[in-house]
């Protein structure tokens, strides 16, 4: 099976790039890293049909393996078809998260942090029945432009887990 | 040739799409939009049945869409595992709409959210349907990823904050997933030159023991993400428990089911060998243990429920490991309970909060006495669940433990040893939030919800409305008169645990096609015959196992 050098290295540096931004917080980096990944991968399958031929359209005068495999192709439209809905989907998702908390960082669990230190009952995050009203408000804003600037990790879990 | 009703498969991925479609056109009208997706899950279900029936007795069938010979066109594949699939991946999926229906109606919802559900419902079904008949790996890919896709609309629904944390989590986990599983299929075609799973079945056997150890592990691991086995199982806990009731109860029951059916695939039909039976045999102890560890920890029943299927999923891993006839059927027999099971435990959490203003079991208290169908709701469930005789876990379970003693090698007996132990545990969870939930009394609750002390007014007990336990100022403020349990709610959440001791009384045909999609499942043969035809030229024989 023969493979077209070019395309082998720009894979490979697109998976690199991909899973490095995937390992970033920031969400919209996250995104990124997921959009190199696939295309990568498209690459990938484009990789796996084999050297580039002829279109494969039938004309009877073409030997059939100077023909490009045309299923790797179709198959890598339909990935790139997903790809994009999903791109599309997550975007959305970042926006609402940047419109709901002025954050595009991943957010821990708190529910884990609760179960890890095994009371019962927390008094920050408990103390009230959480009035959950309708999902449609806007929600107000948790935090104010001068505190962006801290680091986001530590506080961030106070802040954002704690009930209205 | 004779047409038999196999040939209807493909319309149980045609009728929910085109619901959906319908469904969303009528975006507007709640009423005929409920008629529409219930109608075409009903519709999917009798030809479902249909298909169930005609493949009983014979067998693996194929069905070459467009006409095109296997295996160059797009095959779909049905067989009992997969049929029996269908029937109850439906049959869960009808309770659940109905139950989510009677919360919306409930709720006076008129707009909204609610009006994107049920066509993101409907395509999750055709997707889930597609996985179970995907005959070649490309088309198994499309099913996650329509399933997949759905599943994030139907999980992030509302935008709430909480939803769209955990919503992150769960769809940059599903992508890696299924970016990893892309790969895998680019590597299979590269090696093998096709991608359906009949003839790669005789193909993959002619690779390189290296590359098809590779291959088989890769899949291992992208199914694996999808199934929730530890370790890949950390996005489930997180991710699942903040969705709405009845969206949480449906991916529980069905989406990490069908990474198991497709890691039954691979193991049966791809890489029908024992190689990696022994690291499947380390996965499922520890999944059944650390899962239902995590479950004892939890003070929350909705993440309570979610450890727990994280750890009986490594009871399905265990009897694929095993491997044999025996291991195979009573893992069959197992998701298709599970799947029942799972879905109606969750529903039942749905109601939970709804009546009792929580799932967190520190503010709940007293609700046997509130309301009694509810606590029999829970407790059958629970009791099945944590393998009880005479329900079908204890069924399912005896059956596992039977084929694993007859394996009789250490790590088999150490797995028995697990899943009894595991079993019990299972049980203490259950029964604990039992306990503490249905049956102390509300004043001995450490923060009870005010809704658990208001007075219920004689006479009201189901068709309790929030106006009467005056929470106007809470959950249901700015909105009317909303009945707190509606009579659809309590129907579908009833239904399927009638279902689930249906699955019980009816255990001994259930055990009969189990065992029947079990023959074929160790004789992969037959899933070849059945798509490429009969075989022209010797095909390698594959070993049956003992």
């Amino acid at each position: 099976m023969t493979v077209n050098l070019t395309l082998l290295v720009v894979m490979g540096v697109l998976y690199a790039v991909g899973v490095y931004l995937l390992l970033e917080r920031s969400l919209t980096r996250v995104l990124l890293g997921l959009m190199l990944l696939t295309n990568g991968t498209n690459l990938l399958i484009l990789h796996a049909g084999g050297a580039a031929g002829s279109a494969p359209l039938y004309d009877g005068s073409t030997a059939a393996e100077d023909y490009s495999d045309p299923l790797p192709q179709a198959l890598v439209l339909t990935a790139i078809v997903i790809s994009l809905a999903v791109t599309a989907f997550l975007l959305g998702m970042i926006y609402r998260s940047w419109v709901l908390g002025r954050r595009d960082e991943i957010q821990d669990d708190v529910e884990d942090r609760r179960v890890a230190r095994q009371s019962s009952y927390d008094v920050e995050d408990d103390a009230d029945v959480p009035a959950d009203t309708t999902e449609f408000d806007e929600a107000p804003r948790r935090q104010d432009p001068g505190e962006s600037l801290e680091t986001p990790g530590a506080r961030g879990i106070e802040k954002w887990g704690g009930k209205r | 040739m004779t047409v038999h009703f196999a040939q209807l498969a493909p319309l149980a991925v045609i009728i929910p799409f085109l619901g959906a479609a319908l469904s969303l056109l009528l975006l507007r009208r709640n009423a005929l939009q409920r008629t529409v997706a219930i109608g075409s899950l009903v519709l999917t279900l009798a030809i479902e049945s249909l298909v169930l029936v005609s493949t009983w007795n014979l067998g693996p069938q194929a069905v070459h869409l467009g006409g095109w010979e296997a295996p160059w066109g797009i095959v779909m594949v049905v067989d009992q595992l997969s049929s029996l699939m269908l029937v109850v991946s439906t049959v869960v999926s009808l309770a659940v709409l109905v139950y989510a229906s009677g919360q919306g109606v409930a709720d006076g919802d008129e707009e909204g959210p609610i009006s994107i559900f049920h066509p993101s419902f409907l395509i999750l079904v055709a997707g889930v349907s597609n996985a179970f008949l995907a005959g070649d790996l490309f088309n198994l890919y499309v099913g996650f990823e329509i399933l997949l896709t759905a599943s994030y609309v139907l999980m992030t629904m509302g935008g709430s904050v909480q939803r769209i944390r955990t919503g992150v989590t769960y769809v940059v986990v599903s992508v890696i997933s299924s970016v990893l599983f892309l790969i895998t299929i680019a590597m299979i075609y590269a090696a093998t030159g096709t991608i359906n799973m009949a003839d790669l079945s005789v193909k993959l056997e002619g690779l390189p023991v290296g590359t098809q150890l590779q291959l088989h592990l890769m899949l291992l691991i992208a199914f694996g993400i999808k199934a929730a086995v530890f370790p890949l199982s950390f996005w489930l806990p997180d991710s699942y428990p903040t969705a709405s009731a009845p969206v949480t109860a449906v991916f529980a029951g069905l989406l990490t089911k069908v990474g198991v059916y497709s890691i039954i695939r691979t193991e049966t039909v791809l890489f029908p060998g024992e190689r990696l039976d022994d690291l499947l045999m380390w996965v499922a102890l520890l999944t059944m243990v650390v899962g239902i560890l995590g479950a004892l920890a939890q003070i929350d029943i909705k993440r309570m429920l979610s450890f727990t299927l994280i750890s009986h999923i490594g009871y399905m891993i265990f009897g694929v490991a095993v491997g044999t006839q025996e291991a195979l059927s009573a893992t069959v027999y197992y998701v298709a309970h599970h799947i029942v099971i799972q879905t109606s435990l969750f529903l039942v959490a749905g109601l939970i909060e709804r009546r009792g203003g929580s799932t967190n079991v520190d503010r709940l208290a007293g609700m046997a006495k509130i309301s009694p169908l509810l606590a029999l709701l829970y407790l059958v469930p629970a009791l099945n669940l944590g393998g009880i005789p005479p329900f079908s876990g204890f069924l399912g379970k005896t059956g596992l433990l039977q084929a694993g003693v007859d394996q009789g090698d250490g790590l088999a007996y150490a797995l028995v040893a697990a899943s009894v132990a595991v079993s019990l545990l299972t049980l203490l969870a259950l029964i604990r939030v039992w306990n503490r939930v249905f049956l102390r009394a509300p004043e001995d609750a450490e923060y009870p919800d005010p809704i658990l002390l208001a007075p219920v007014p004689a006479g009201s007990r189901f068709l309790l409305t929030s106006g009467a336990v005056d929470d106007q100022a809470g959950r249901f403020a700015g909105k009317g008169d909303v009945r707190l349990m509606s009579p659809s709610m309590l129907g579908g959440a009833s239904a399927l645990v009638a279902v689930g001791v249906a699955l019980t009384v009816f255990a001994g045909p259930l055990f009969q096609l189990a065992d029947n999609a079990a023959e074929n499942l160790v004789r992969p043969a037959r899933y070849v015959e059945a798509v490429l035809g009969p075989a022209s030229e010797p095909r390698p024989v594959v070993e049956e196992a003992p």
